[in-house]
């Protein structure tokens, strides 16, 4: 028998903190502290009050999409039309306030998440009753919510920065000092974590992204939960687009083109594997606050802009490097304790 | 171990006349069991006599074409496995089911979770759970490790704990004993007659016939995807399943032209890859089939794919010609003068989508180019003379590879290898999946190419195949060779018997 039994003896506390210690989750995290006690020490500005509200507020919309598309990646699929589903609800925003302008925040909201959501239900459907790959139905979908903003919109943009008042301070108030965008990215991640963490349809979605036919087998609802998945994740990038409609004010055609892969690479170097079965939103929360804590970084050193995109890529791969050596490690280990048996 | 008598309990599950094809291929022509509560029920036959699929249809994964199951008398249709799932039904798989991710505690109570006050994951009581599942299987697995590394014993404990917390009342073990050693085996048969004593019906398919003797009380035997006989396991022996099991009339159907047999040509010694197979040795000569035969997972191919370097050993040597050969490297292997009809066609043998002429004349891209650019007429020559000699039946050499029948498909990748002179030829199941009119023709092209002086080593779960091919038999059983028999010798009872037992071992 072949068994590593891990030492029981050691107090509950410790194993803890342990647990803590040794997971993806807390390395990215520590990543980020390294890298602002870094910069800062070389410009002490980058950490001051305007400077943290600065890396808190850039990085929630970041933070929300980052959730969803965590969520999608778990189940071994992934979401390659946030971008434009980001742009036609944050484009949707600036419409509804133009036909109604004094219709409530509440209304606001609720239209752009379920805007993103039934923008959701599409991949997942189409994801679900193609049996293709989600990267080739979302690397579609990207480009036809792309098209259907463009016509929409045309040339037109919307400035809902300033017009509703009350819609724009929305990304300027804080509460108790924290900027409220922050409070709704922080939400996020902890109602899905918790979700992830706790509920059982929750688990079922590591159960399908570690080994989508035994899920099958195991007669886990596996086009149910992945459809959920897109769908949650359409909501949440519709609700980043109405923030983003907050935060930037102005918005259009193109808004958001390019999010994707940004949003997937936070989620990649947050510790999400990028085919599935481990990794937490909370990982992929701290990831895109990483790549924007980063971009800040480097723009307050002086990098240039190209070196950072760079930057961002050297992580992506250092990220993935550490995937793939930790799964070596294991495989030579089953390769040993076999070996043992026979 | 004595057997306590069949326990006259009602019939819990039965299965009756349950038939399915896949496209014109009939995996269960006539699938016929009954499970009674309180017995161990063991099904037995050959390779591809339809156990699988049968396991599949009772877990709800295949829907049967034609006949019934009835569910403790009652008819039944399992729309999925969550529906067999229901009914009670357990099923431990061969190759383990695991979610490589997720913790042990997690693997067994994943959809099925306690849950706390609030709705949420008790993990506390989920792992203390686990825990007491592993005590009483007298195991000290961690329920908080990820099920990722885990050795496939441990796997299969996990398995069989899972089915214990389900309560299931119908629990079907497919060759669950393949993997674990003496003592594991001891502890899973405590179980399986702790549970069979409280009542379920256990469903126990095994090729080792000691086990099916020490451990059940009723044995039905297939063959061909029918339904043969239901013996009590007092009332029959060894030699009488086996001639059960194989029954048929196997001296007409493939015979070997008789060829000069030459010198040695290839010469295996004392191969050894660590957990696959141990101490493989034999002698291939020239214008000689030696048959590699032996249970699915025996470790046939395995050996193969080690002697032509596909995939690295630990020990041992090749030797082809008299020189030794590199190990680790196909390349070596094909300048040496092996080649290797891999046995799924479709993924190693040939490039699906590329014509039959550039498929003939794959490995043979040197020889053809020059100044490294491929002459086309040069390949059309040499896959016409290739696909001629073969009987190839293709409208064109032009047309896809992927619009022939299997059988053709079979004869392309042979005129792939045979266009490089090959000295010996390794073929992995080379009748697998092809209709029976085209499959005498591969064995008659097969009989002439070592009626040419090719030493072939011809891998097959066919029993008559070996039996009517080969000269030599190699008998493979859990990694090693348990019996060689020389064509006069082997019938179908000696070969069967070598493959599931141990008993040959020190021959």
């Amino acid at each position: 028998m072949s068994t590593t039994t891990s030492p029981r003896q050691a107090p509950l506390v410790f194993r803890g903190a342990r647990r803590i210690l040794v997971s993806r989750e807390f390395s990215v995290f520590a990543a980020l502290a390294l890298l602002i006690i870094v910069t800062t020490s070389i410009n002490p500005r980058f950490l001051s009050a305007q400077g943290i509200s600065d890396i808190l507020l850039n990085s929630s919309i970041f933070v929300v999409m980052a959730v969803g598309e965590a969520m999608v990646i778990i189940t071994r699929n992934v979401d390659l039309s946030v971008g434009s589903t980001l742009g036609l609800t944050a484009y949707s925003t600036g419409a509804v306030y133009a036909a109604f302008p004094h219709v409530s925040l509440v209304v606001v909201f609720v239209i752009g998440i379920v805007f993103g959501g039934i923008l959701g239900a599409i991949n997942g459907l189409v994801v679900g009753a193609a049996k293709v790959p989600a990267l080739v139905i979302t690397l579609g979908t990207l480009y036809i919510y792309r098209g259907v903003n463009y016509a929409w919109a045309g040339s037109n943009q919307y400035f809902v920065g300033n017009d509703p008042a009350e819609f724009g301070n929305l990304s300027v108030q804080t509460f108790y000092g924290v900027p409220v965008l922050a409070i709704i990215a922080l939400a996020a991640t902890v109602i899905f974590g918790i979700y992830l963490y706790g509920a059982r349809s929750g688990r079922d979605l590591y159960a399908i992204g570690s080994d989508p036919s035994a899920a099958r087998v195991f007669g886990i609802p596996v086009d149910i939960r992945v459809f959920g998945a897109f769908v949650a994740c359409g909501a949440l990038t519709g609700l980043a687009g109405v923030l983003y409609a907050s935060r930037f004010s102005s918005v259009g055609a193109d808004t958001g083109t390019g999010y994707e892969l940004q949003i997937v690479a936070a989620v990649v170097v947050g510790g999400v594997a990028i085919f599935g079965g481990s990794g937490t939103v909370v990982g992929a929360a701290i990831g895109a606050v990483l790549l924007t804590t980063m971009t800040g970084a480097l723009a307050s050193l002086n990098v240039s802009k190209f070196w950072q995109q760079a930057v961002v890529g050297v992580l992506i791969i250092a990220a993935i490097l550490i995937t793939r050596l930790l799964a070596l490690r294991n495989t030579r280990r089953l390769k040993v304790s076999e070996a043992r048996n026979v | 171990m004595s057997n306590p008598p069949a326990t006259d309990g009602a019939a819990v599950l039965e299965l009756r006349t349950v038939a399915k094809s896949f496209g014109s291929v009939v995996a269960l022509a006539d699938g016929s069991v009954t499970i009674r509560a309180g017995e161990i029920h063991a099904l037995v036959g050959e390779n591809g006599a339809g156990k699988s699929t049968m396991v599949k249809i009772i877990a709800g994964i295949y829907q049967p074409d034609s006949g019934q199951i009835m569910l403790r008398g009652e008819p039944t249709r399992f729309r999925d496995a969550a529906a067999a799932k229901a009914a009670g039904i357990s099923v431990i798989y061969q190759e383990p089911t695991l979610f490589p991710d997720l913790s042990v505690a997690e693997n067994i109570f994943i959809g099925r979770q306690p849950r706390n006050r609030l709705g949420l994951v008790d993990r506390q009581k989920m792992r203390s759970d686990a825990r007491e599942l592993f005590t009483r299987l007298g195991v000290p697995i961690d329920p908080d490790r990820v099920a990722e590394g885990l050795s496939i014993a441990d796997q299969q404990i996990i398995e069989i704990a899972k089915a214990i917390s389900l309560d299931a009342k119908i629990l079907v073990m497919d060759e669950p004993t393949a993997a674990l050693s003496g003592a594991e085996v001891d502890r899973l048969f405590e179980v399986a007659r702790g549970l069979r004593d409280g009542g379920a019906g256990i469903l126990f398919i095994s090729h080792r016939f000691d086990e099916i003797f020490s451990l059940c009380d009723r044995i039905t035997v297939m063959r061909d995807g029918a339904f043969v006989a239901v013996h009590d396991v007092t009332e029959i022996d060894v030699d009488g399943l086996v001639r059960e099991m194989v029954g048929r009339d196997i001296n007409t159907l493939f015979p070997k032209k008789d060829a000069t047999i030459g010198d040695v040509v290839v010469s295996v010694r004392d191969l050894s890859s660590i957990g696959v197979f141990e101490g493989i040795s034999f002698d291939v000569h020239a214008g000689e089939i030696v048959g590699l035969s032996g249970l699915v997972g025996a470790g046939r191919t395995e050996v193969a794919r080690a002697v032509f370097g596909i995939d690295p050993y630990d020990a041992g040597s090749v030797t082809i010609s008299g020189k030794p050969l590199h190990k680790h490297s196909p390349r070596a292997a094909i300048a040496a003068g092996m080649g290797f009809v891999p046995e799924d066609r479709r993924k190693q043998g040939l490039v699906m989508d590329l014509s039959v002429a550039k498929n003939a004349t794959l490995t043979l891209r040197k020889q053809l180019a020059r100044f490294g650019i491929i002459s086309g007429r040069a390949e059309q020559a040499m896959a016409e003379k290739w696909t001629k000699q073969l009987q190839v039946k293709t409208g064109s050499l032009e047309l896809a590879v992927s619009t022939l029948s299997g059988g053709n498909q079979q004869k392309v990748v042979l005129a792939k290898w045979l266009a490089t002179n090959p000295l010996f030829l390794i073929v992995d199941e080379p009748t697998r999946g092809i209709d029976v009119g085209t499959k005498a023709e591969v064995h008659r092209l097969m009989s002439e190419l070592a009626g040419r002086g090719i030493a072939i080593l011809m891998i097959s779960s066919e029993l008559p195949e070996v039996l009517g091919m080969a000269d030599t038999i190699l008998v493979m059983h859990e990694g090693r060779i348990t019996a060689t028999l020389p064509r006069s010798e082997a019938t179908a009872e000696s070969v069967m018997y070598a493959a599931s037992t141990n008993a040959g071992a020190t021959k």
